[in-house]
C-alpha cells in the first residue's frame, strides 16, 4: 500500500471482489465488517432478499475471519476449545460450533471445516487469533494461520445457485451434500466449495485465492445473469438468517470476551444451542460451568416467536400477560417475513415463563404518529424457513 | 498392575510430610521420586568426592506440630535449641550480629530500636501464624468452614488492636527499604535485616509488593525466623520423615521419573487414575497427589487436553523464574572471617541495601550482578560427616542470579561467576581461595535440570502477593484439589509456599482426610 495516501492506515480494507461490488452498489451504501468496506445493501435490501429466496445472490464473506489450524494436535486443540465433539467430523465436512469461556459463556460461534486428517479451517465473525493462541497453549506442533486477507470467500445463496454452478461446468457439483466440501477445477486453479450458508436455503460458499477472485466473480455473473443473480448486503442477510433461525452477534448474543457486565453474555443453553454441547466429551472449555447451567436450567431461553398481526416487534418487551404487568423477556430480532408470510421474531424469554402466555408490546409509527399494540405470541420450535430444496442432493435444476 | 489408595509424585519434604499423614491414617501410599534420593532440594548429596551438601542448607520454619504428630524425634530428628546468628559481614570487621536476643555491633540507639521493631514483627508473625497450616478458603467458597476461616482471619487481625492492625496492613506490602529506613541508620544492619524478606524472590529492597509479608512468613518457626541446623544436618529431617513414612507403611520408589499422570477421560469428565513412569510402567491409585511445581504438574504431567484454557494459561503465567544460585565449596581447611570467632552461624555479604538493589538491577536485565550478594553457612561444622577429616563445606546462596541469563548459561559463564564469587568471598575471608579444593555452582538452570523444578525456583512459584494465600498457585487449585478429579497438589507452589516447612504437604493431607 502506498503511504502517500492520507490516513492510509485508517482506511477500510477493500475485499478482492470490491471493484465489481462497487460498480453494482447503486446506493453507495457501505458498512464495515472487521475493517473491510462491506455493503449494507446494493440497491434495495428487500429486493436483494427476494433474490436470495427466489433466484440467487452473492454475499461477500471475505471479511469473515478464517484460520487454518494444522498439526498433529490440531484436532485435540480444537476439540478442547469447542463444545461439540469434532472427533466425529469426517474429512471434507463442515460443522457448526460454538466456544465458551470456562464460565460457560459463549465467546463466538462459527464453522469448522475438516480439510485433512490434521488440517482444519475455523471461520467466525470476529477476530479470534488471541483466543486461539490461548487455546493452543500446551499443544505442540499446531500451526495457526490467519488466512482472512488471502483467501477470498463468497457466499452464493438461493434456489438457482446449483444451476449456475452446474452450468459453470463444475464436475460433480450435483453430488455435493449439505455441509460437504468439494474441490473443483476452475480457471486453472482449485476452487473449494462448501455447501453451507447463512440463509437456510440452498446455497454454497466459494473459497478461492485472492488472485482468482475477480475471475470467479465474472464467471458467476456471466452465467448467473439468466438465473437472477444479484449481490446482497448485510441487511438482506439479516432478514434471511432470521427466517432460518440463525443467531447474530450483537443481536442474539454478546461475545463473552467483550462484555463488561457479569452475565451480559449468554450460555449456549440460553441461546437454545444445547444441541451443540456434547457432555459425552470428557473435557471442553466451560464443561463444568455448562453442566451446572444445564442442571439449574438457563435463566433465559432464546425463543422463536410467531406474533399476531403484521407489525414487526423490533425492540419489544415480552410479557406474560396481556396487561403487560409481568415482564418476562425482550425481543432480539424481529421482522415481517415475506417468505413465511408471518410476523416473526426471536426473543430472550425467562425460561420459567415459557409455558405460559406470551405477549409482545409493539411500538410502531404511522406517518409520524406513534402507536402501540399488544400482540399474542406463539412459540415456534422449528426454523421459520426450512425448504426441502435446501437439503436435496442433487438439488433441483432451474 | 499395582493399586494404591494414593500415589504421591515427588519425594521432597512436602511429599514426605503428606505421605506420612496419609500413611498414618491407614492409606496405602506410594511415594515416587524421580532422582535416586528423597528430599528434593533438601537432599544432601556428594558434590565432590568426600564432600556433601544440600541446596537448602538450614531450617527455620519447620513446624513443631509436624515434628510431634509424626514423632520425628523418635526417628532421629534432633532440633537444635541453638539458633544461628545472622551476621552482616563488614570488610573492616565491624560486623553486625543479629541474634534471637537482639543486636550487637551497632549503636545503642539501634539496639533499642531493634527491640521495638522485632517485637512488633513478632506480634504480626504470631497473628498470621494460624493461616500457614490451614487450607485457604476459596474466594467463591461459601461453605461454613470457608466462611469461618474468613472470619478467623478478620478476627485475628482485629485482635491485634487498632494500632497494630493499622501497622500490619501498612507494612505487609511495604518495600523492605522503607521499613528499614524508618527504623535504622546503619546501612549494614538494614541490608542484613532485609535479607530474609528478599532472598528467593524477584524483589529487591525498593520493590513494592510483599517482601515484609515474606519476612513474616519466614518468622513462623520456633526461632522467629532464625535458622538452625538439627543434629545430622538438614538430611536428618529428610531421613526422619523417610523412616517415619516407612513405619506407617508408605512404599517408596526412587529413581522413577513420572512421564504422565494417567487420566481417565469419559462422559463423567476427567479424573486421575494413576501414573505412567518414564519406562512405560503404569501404576494405579484412587488419587494422585503431585508435590511437583504447578507448571510441571499441569502443563507436563496432565497436559492441555485435560484442562480448561483459562486455567492452564493462568498456570503458565505464574512467575517461576529462580534468581538464587547455589555455591558449594569443598575446603581443605576451616575458613576464617576477619573478626569472627565462631563460624556456625549465617553470614550475609551485603554491605548496603543499594548493593542488593544494584545486584537485582543487573539480574533483571539478564546479567549476573557486578557485586553479588551472598548468604553463607558452613554446615560441616554442625555435621562433620559432610566432609573428610579436616575439610569443610561452605554453602552459599547467591542473589540475584538470573534463570534467563542473557546469552544463556555455559561452563564458561559459570566459571566466570565462580571466579567473581571467590574474589568477593576472599575479601571477607582472606586466604579462602587457597583452601578451595572444588567449587560447584548451581545456577537456577542447573536446579531446574537436576532437581526438576521449573525455573529453578526454590518456592516453585514466586512468593508474591498475587500468587499467595487463596491465589496460590491460582484459583481452582488453591485448596489442594485441582480441576482434575482425584488429582491434588501439595508442593511449594501451594499455600503457604516454600521453605523447609511442610505445611503444604500437611494441608493437602488434611483436605484429603476430611
Amino acid at each position: 500500500m502506498t503511504t502517500d495516501i492520507k490516513f492510509a492506515d485508517e482506511r477500510l480494507k477493500l475485499s478482492p471482489f470490491h471493484d465489481r461490488q462497487a460498480a453494482l452498489n447503486l446506493r453507495d451504501s457501505w458498512s464495515v465488517w472487521n475493517g473491510y468496506k462491506f455493503a449494507e445493501y446494493y440497491y434495495d435490501s428487500e429486493y436483494e432478499y427476494f433474490c436470495v429466496r427466489n433466484t440467487c445472490g452473492t454475499y461477500d464473506i471475505c471479511p469473515m475471519q478464517k484460520y487454518l489450524i494444522e498439526g498433529d494436535a490440531a484436532e485435540a486443540m480444537l476439540n478442547r476449545m469447542v463444545t461439540r465433539d469434532i472427533t466425529k467430523l469426517k474429512e471434507n465436512r463442515v460443522t457448526y460450533v460454538c466456544w465458551c469461556t470456562n464460565e460457560g459463556r459463549m465467546i463466538d460461534d462459527g464453522t469448522i471445516f475438516k480439510l485433512g486428517p490434521k488440517k482444519f479451517m475455523l471461520t467466525c465473525g470476529s477476530p479470534s487469533l488471541a483466543w486461539l493462541r490461548k487455546a493452543n497453549f500446551g499443544f505442540d506442533a499446531v500451526e495457526i494461520k490467519d488466512v482472512t486477507d488471502t483467501l477470498a470467500a463468497l457466499s452464493f445463496q438461493g434456489p438457482t445457485t446449483f444451476s449456475v454452478l452446474k452450468e459453470m461446468g463444475l464436475e460433480g457439483i450435483e453430488d455435493l451434500k449439505p455441509f460437504q466440501i468439494g474441490y473443483y477445477d476452475f480457471a486453472g486453479t482449485e476452487l473449494m466449495i462448501s455447501r453451507t450458508g447463512f440463509t437456510g436455503d440452498l446455497g454454497y460458499e466459494l473459497w478461492i485465492e485472492n488472485d482468482n477472485a475477480l475471475e470467479l466473480w465474472d464467471t458467476l455473473y456471466e452465467i448467473g445473469e439468466n438465473y437472477g443473480i444479484q449481490p446482497y448486503g448485510e441487511a438482506a442477510t439479516n432478514m434471511a438468517r432470521l427466517e432460518a433461525g440463525f443467531i447474530m452477534p450483537y443481536m442474539e448474543f454478546n461475545e463473552a470476551l467483550k462484555t463488561v457486565h457479569y452475565q451480559h453474555d449468554q450460555t449456549p443453553f440460553e441461546l437454545n444451542l444445547g444441541w451443540l454441547v456434547d457432555f459425552n466429551k470428557p473435557l471442553f472449555n466451560g464443561r463444568k460451568a455448562l453442566l451446572l447451567d444445564k442442571k439449574n436450567g438457563p435463566k433465559y431461553t432464546l425463543t422463536k416467536l410467531d406474533i399476531e398481526g403484521n407489525k414487526p416487534a423490533e425492540g419489544s418487551y415480552i410479557y406474560g400477560d396481556k396487561k403487560c404487568s409481568l415482564e418476562i423477556g425482550y425481543v432480539t430480532s424481529a421482522m415481517w417475513s415475506p417468505a413465511v408470510k408471518a410476523n416473526i421474531a426471536m426473543a430472550m424469554i425467562k425460561t420459567e415463563h415459557l409455558h405460559g402466555e406470551i405477549w409482545a408490546e409493539i411500538y410502531y409509527e404511522k406517518e409520524l404518529r406513534q402507536y402501540d399494540k399488544v400482540a399474542r405470541c406463539s412459540i415456534k420450535e422449528k426454523p421459520f424457513w426450512a425448504p426441502t430444496r435446501a437439503r436435496m442432493t442433487p438439488p433441483e435444476h432451474y | 498392575m499395582q493399586h494404591f489408595d494414593t500415589i504421591i509424585i515427588g519425594g521432597g519434604h512436602n511429599g514426605l510430610v503428606c505421605a506420612n499423614y496419609l500413611g498414618k491414617a491407614g492409606q496405602k501410599v506410594l511415594l515416587i521420586e524421580a532422582s535416586k534420593k528423597l528430599g528434593g532440594l533438601a537432599a544432601t548429596r556428594e558434590f565432590y568426592p568426600g564432600f556433601r551438601a544440600s541446596v537448602a542448607h538450614a531450617i527455620n520454619q519447620f513446624p513443631e506440630k509436624i515434628v510431634l504428630d509424626l514423632n520425628l524425634t523418635k526417628f532421629g530428628y534432633k532440633q537444635s535449641s541453638r539458633s544461628m546468628k545472622n551476621i552482616g559481614l563488614d570488610l573492616e570487621g565491624n560486623h553486625v550480629f543479629v541474634t534471637q536476643d537482639g543486636l550487637s555491633g551497632v549503636s545503642d540507639k539501634e539496639v533499642r530500636q531493634y527491640d521495638l521493631y522485632i517485637a512488633s514483627l513478632k506480634r504480626f508473625a504470631k497473628a498470621l501464624q494460624p493461616f500457614w497450616m490451614k487450607k485457604m478458603p476459596a474466594i467463591s467458597g461459601n461453605t461454613i468452614a470457608e466462611i469461618l476461616t474468613f472470619i478467623q482471619i478478620g478476627l485475628k487481625l482485629k485482635l491485634l488492636g487498632k494500632k497494630d492492625m493499622r501497622e500490619l496492613l501498612r507494612v505487609v506490602s511495604l518495600p523492605a527499604r522503607d521499613l528499614m529506613d524508618e527504623n535504622f541508620d546503619s546501612d549494614l544492619l538494614k541490608a542484613t535485616l532485609s535479607w530474609d524478606a528478599l532472598v528467593g524472590s524477584t524483589q529487591a529492597p525498593r520493590s513494592p509488593n510483599n517482601s515484609i509479608l515474606t519476612l513474616l512468613y519466614r518468622m513462623a518457626g520456633n526461632h522467629h525466623g532464625h535458622y538452625m541446623l538439627p543434629e545430622g544436618g538438614v538430611q536428618s529431617l529428610i531421613d526422619a520423615l523417610t523412616d517415619a513414612a516407612k513405619s506407617v507403611g508408605v512404599e517408596i520408589r526412587c529413581d522413577s521419573p513420572v512421564k504422565k499422570i494417567s487420566i481417565k477421560a469419559d462422559k463423567n469428565g476427567v479424573k486421575a487414575e494413576g501414573v505412567i513412569l518414564d519406562g512405560g510402567e503404569e501404576i494405579r491409585g484412587d488419587r494422585v497427589i503431585s508435590a511437583l511445581d504447578p507448571k510441571q504438574t499441569f502443563i507436563n504431567l496432565v497436559g492441555a487436553e485435560h484442562l480448561e484454557i483459562e486455567f492452564l494459561n493462568r498456570i503458565n503465567r505464574l512467575r517461576t523464574d529462580g534468581y538464587v544460585a547455589k555455591l558449594h565449596l569443598a575446603l581443605s581447611d576451616i575458613p576464617s572471617f576477619t573478626g569472627i570467632e565462631t563460624l556456625d552461624d549465617r553470614f550475609i555479604i551485603a554491605p548496603t541495601m543499594d548493593t542488593i538493589e544494584f545486584a537485582w538491577d543487573d539480574a533483571k536485565y539478564g546479567q549476573c550482578p557486578e557485586n553479588p550478594v551472598i548468604e553463607i553457612v558452613i554446615p560441616s561444622l554442625n555435621n562433620p560427616a559432610l566432609s573428610p577429616e579436616g575439610g569443610h563445606v561452605l554453602s552459599a546462596n547467591i542473589m540475584y542470579i538470573p534463570y534467563r541469563k542473557k546469552g544463556g548459561w555455559s561452563e564458561e559463564s559459570k566459571a566466570h561467576l565462580v571466579k567473581k564469587l571467590l574474589n568477593t568471598l576472599n575479601q571477607y575471608s582472606p586466604g579462602l581461595s587457597e583452601k578451595v579444593i572444588h567449587a560447584e555452582l548451581l545456577t537456577p538452570v542447573d536446579l531446574e535440570k537436576d532437581w526438576r523444578v521449573t525455573g529453578g525456583h526454590w518456592h516453585h512459584t514466586e512468593l508474591a502477593l498475587d500468587q499467595m494465600l487463596m491465589m496460590r498457585p491460582t484459583y481452582e487449585a488453591a485448596q489442594y484439589q485441582t480441576p482434575v478429579d482425584d488429582l491434588y497438589i501439595c508442593g511449594a507452589g501451594c499455600h503457604p509456599g516454600g521453605g523447609l516447612m511442610g505445611a503444604a504437604g500437611f494441608n493437602a493431607a488434611k483436605v484429603i482426610l476430611t
